[in-house]
């Protein structure tokens, strides 16, 4: 799978479930408004329909019920395509604070079926050996994807940038190790910190590795600096999914691609809409700017 | 360059540890935990120098500041054993659960000019920080009344098997979630000089509260209204909330935005105008050295190593500081113990005509 190529654009989840990072407001309207999946499935609709096929959410419960529609329905959605981001973070930091870290880990490891993910698991806790729990968490929060393409997964940036602060790289080979051995798919890295990241995943010796980050204009969210990015951009060899490329709104839209289209290496845009008029206006701004 | 160790791994202290570790000032001296699992796999992974508990590791590494993030309980001795070998010290919040301890440490660290920093993290997000300044301002003329709330999904069940379910530990709504919204008050009003209405109710937990309710009361005249509940799951996350009335205007501010409303009578103030304005935290946040969850963790934990380098004990959540929101939530608890202050006497005899029973035990 290192071979495949992203769309330009892919579609996000954040809209979906009352994320918004610019007015708490905002967020709860959008919570209320995708309350029923139908909502949801009607913007994800549309997107297909304007060619953005691909979906890039995280592993929230409700993202089953998207899979499920997605699943029972071959012939409408055979370009469709996840691309899953893990773990869904909140469901991890709730557990902390109720269980503690040991706890929170033995709640999310798979119960039924899996005699092995047992023997995995445990001789993994026993042997204070990461390997056995990280494939184990992949694989809890994969079941949902089952029989769906999924040619990339991500790691979630607050995991990602966790790993990184703590130097514990070895944790990003072995998850890239996984995903690609069992699930076929290319590993992806979300981060907050980009330039870092980038020296950290080459000390893993992941080659061209896919990552995506904040990338925008006004350097909102980009620790390591605009300039750092500009850099990396130039300079490292990695494939960039931008994400917050309108930085929550505050760029507009035809300012904020084309300073994206002035980047060198950007492979993909990662961005959210609610609403069929707003996925068609970015579509038209991208083609227009940045021709493929 | 200086050298830290990191006491606690559990959510905050983990998030501690990637954080300044990555800091380009600071190399970890020292990891302490009593966990020997967690540790274990971290040395195993990270070669960070790993130690079962503090004394070992004050005995062992040559450090400058020590960050604890140990459940509540613990903070008095440990925070005392580091200010009494020489070293500044970053403490989760809140610092002690006994407002005297508090007082204690501020003044030891005084005495011996160390630098101290407590985790209140609100002081750090780009909007709070905007209120304080509108506040300093005199942006809003006057102010009258202050609300602070604070809502999210922490307990949604009757269960819980670590220290924060237990209130004897520090644990519950009170001491590990309104102690925000609370050090806000403080930060914007002061202390309080009375406290009334106190309500610490319990929506699920056995052994402790999920919500606080209560009304403070300043020496200016001034008041505020606390609101607290933490098992309220229609909000994703912890969100925190403060409304601030004036003579001239009011104030909403959360993590995210600033809305000001300001009237004819307020102020001249560059960037606002009269009437609304909305100010967004891309505008009002500064740039971090490395991002985890949130600018003002990391803005935080860069204060306190400036500081520690300079060596300069004044600044944003010392001691001093933390000390007041302990004592404010001291006097909560005081005044949740009392109960109501006005009851219905005439509802309460037994030939009431009215309403019949009382429904409510103190």
């Amino acid at each position: 799978m290192s071979d495949y190529r992203m769309d330009r654009l892919l579609f996000g989840d954040n809209q979906f479930f009352g994320v918004n990072h610019m007015s708490e407001e905002k967020a709860r309207s959008q919570a209320m408004r995708f309350q029923h999946i139908d909502a949801v499935m009607d913007v994800l609709d549309a997107a297909y329909d304007e060619g953005i096929t691909t979906f890039m959410c995280t592993t929230h419960d409700r993202i089953a019920a998207v899979a499920d529609r997605v699943r029972a329905d071959p012939g409408r959605y055979d370009r469709f395509t996840f691309f899953p981001g893990m773990p869904y973070a909140h469901k991890y930091a709730d557990a902390v604070t109720e269980n503690g870290m040991l706890g929170a880990v033995r709640r999310f490891l798979p119960e039924e079926g899996l005699i092995n993910a047992a023997v995995r698991g445990g001789r993994s806790l026993a042997r204070k050996d990461v390997e056995g729990i990280i494939t184990l968490l992949v694989d809890a929060e994969m079941r949902m994807f089952s029989g769906l393409r999924t040619p990339v997964i991500w790691l979630q940036n607050v995991v990602v940038d966790m790993l990184l602060g703590l130097g514990f790289t070895e944790a990003f080979t072995i998850f890239a190790r996984h995903v690609r051995r069992r699930y076929d798919a290319e590993p992806g890295f979300i981060t907050m910190n980009l330039p870092m990241l980038l020296d950290s995943l080459d000390a893993a010796g992941l080659e061209n590795p896919i990552v995506c980050a904040n990338i925008n204009k006004i350097g909102f969210r980009m620790s390591g600096g605009l300039e750092g990015y500009q850099r990396a951009l130039e300079t490292r060899r990695f494939r960039a999914v931008a994400m917050s490329a309108f930085a929550s709104g505050a760029i507009p839209p035809r300012e904020a691609i084309e300073w994206i289209a002035e980047q060198p290496h950007i492979e993909s845009i990662v961005f959210g809409a609610s609403t069929r008029e707003h996925i068609r206006s970015t579509r038209l701004l991208v083609d227009e700017l940045i021709p493929r | 360059m200086i050298s830290v160790g990191v006491v606690g791994l559990g959510k905050m202290g983990m998030s501690h540890l990637a954080m300044i570790q990555a800091h380009p000032d600071v190399r970890v001296g020292a990891v302490v935990d009593t966990t020997g699992y967690v540790l274990d796999v971290l040395e195993k992974y990270t070669g960070l120098p790993t130690f079962r508990d503090v004394d070992a590791a004050l005995a062992k590494v040559e450090l400058d500041a020590l960050i604890i993030a140990t459940p509540t309980r613990l903070h008095a001795p440990m925070v005392r054993q580091a200010l009494e070998h020489g070293l500044g010290v970053f403490c989760e919040k809140p610092l002690c659960m006994s407002a005297a301890d508090s007082a204690g440490l501020a003044g030891l660290a005084r005495q011996r000019g160390l630098v101290t920093q407590v985790g209140y993290h609100n002081r750090f997000v780009g909007a709070f920080r905007e209120v304080k300044r509108l506040l300093d301002a005199g942006a809003i003329g006057r102010v009258t009344h202050l609300a602070a709330e604070a809502y999210g999904p922490v307990v949604l069940r009757a269960k819980g098997s670590t220290w924060r379910s237990r209130r004897e530990e520090g644990g519950g709504a009170l001491y590990d979630y309104a102690a925000h919204p609370l050090d806000l008050l403080t930060w914007y009003a002061g202390a309080p000089n009375a406290v009334g209405g106190t309500v610490l109710g319990s929506v699920f937990s056995a052994d402790t509260e999920d919500e606080v309710y209560s009304t403070l009361y300043y020496p200016d005249g001034s008041h505020a209204q606390l609101s607290v509940n933490w098992s309220d799951e229609s909000y994703r996350k912890m969100t925190t909330m403060i409304t601030i009335s004036g003579t001239a205007g009011r104030i909403h501010a959360d993590r995210q935005e600033v809305q000001l409303y300001r009237r004819d009578t307020a102020p001249e103030l560059p960037g606002y105008e009269r009437g609304w304005t909305v100010k967004y935290t891309t505008e009002l946040t500064d740039p971090v050295w490395f991002y985890l969850r949130g600018e003002e963790y990391s803005a935080q934990l860069d204060h306190f190593v400036q500081r520690v380098a300079r060596g300069d004990t004044a600044g944003t959540n010392t001691f001093d500081s933390a000390a007041l929101t302990d004592r404010a939530l001291e006097l909560l608890t005081l005044d949740a113990a009392k109960g109501p202050s006005t009851r219905d006497e005439a509802a309460a005899a037994p030939d009431a005509t009215r309403r019949g029973s009382r429904r409510q035990r103190a």
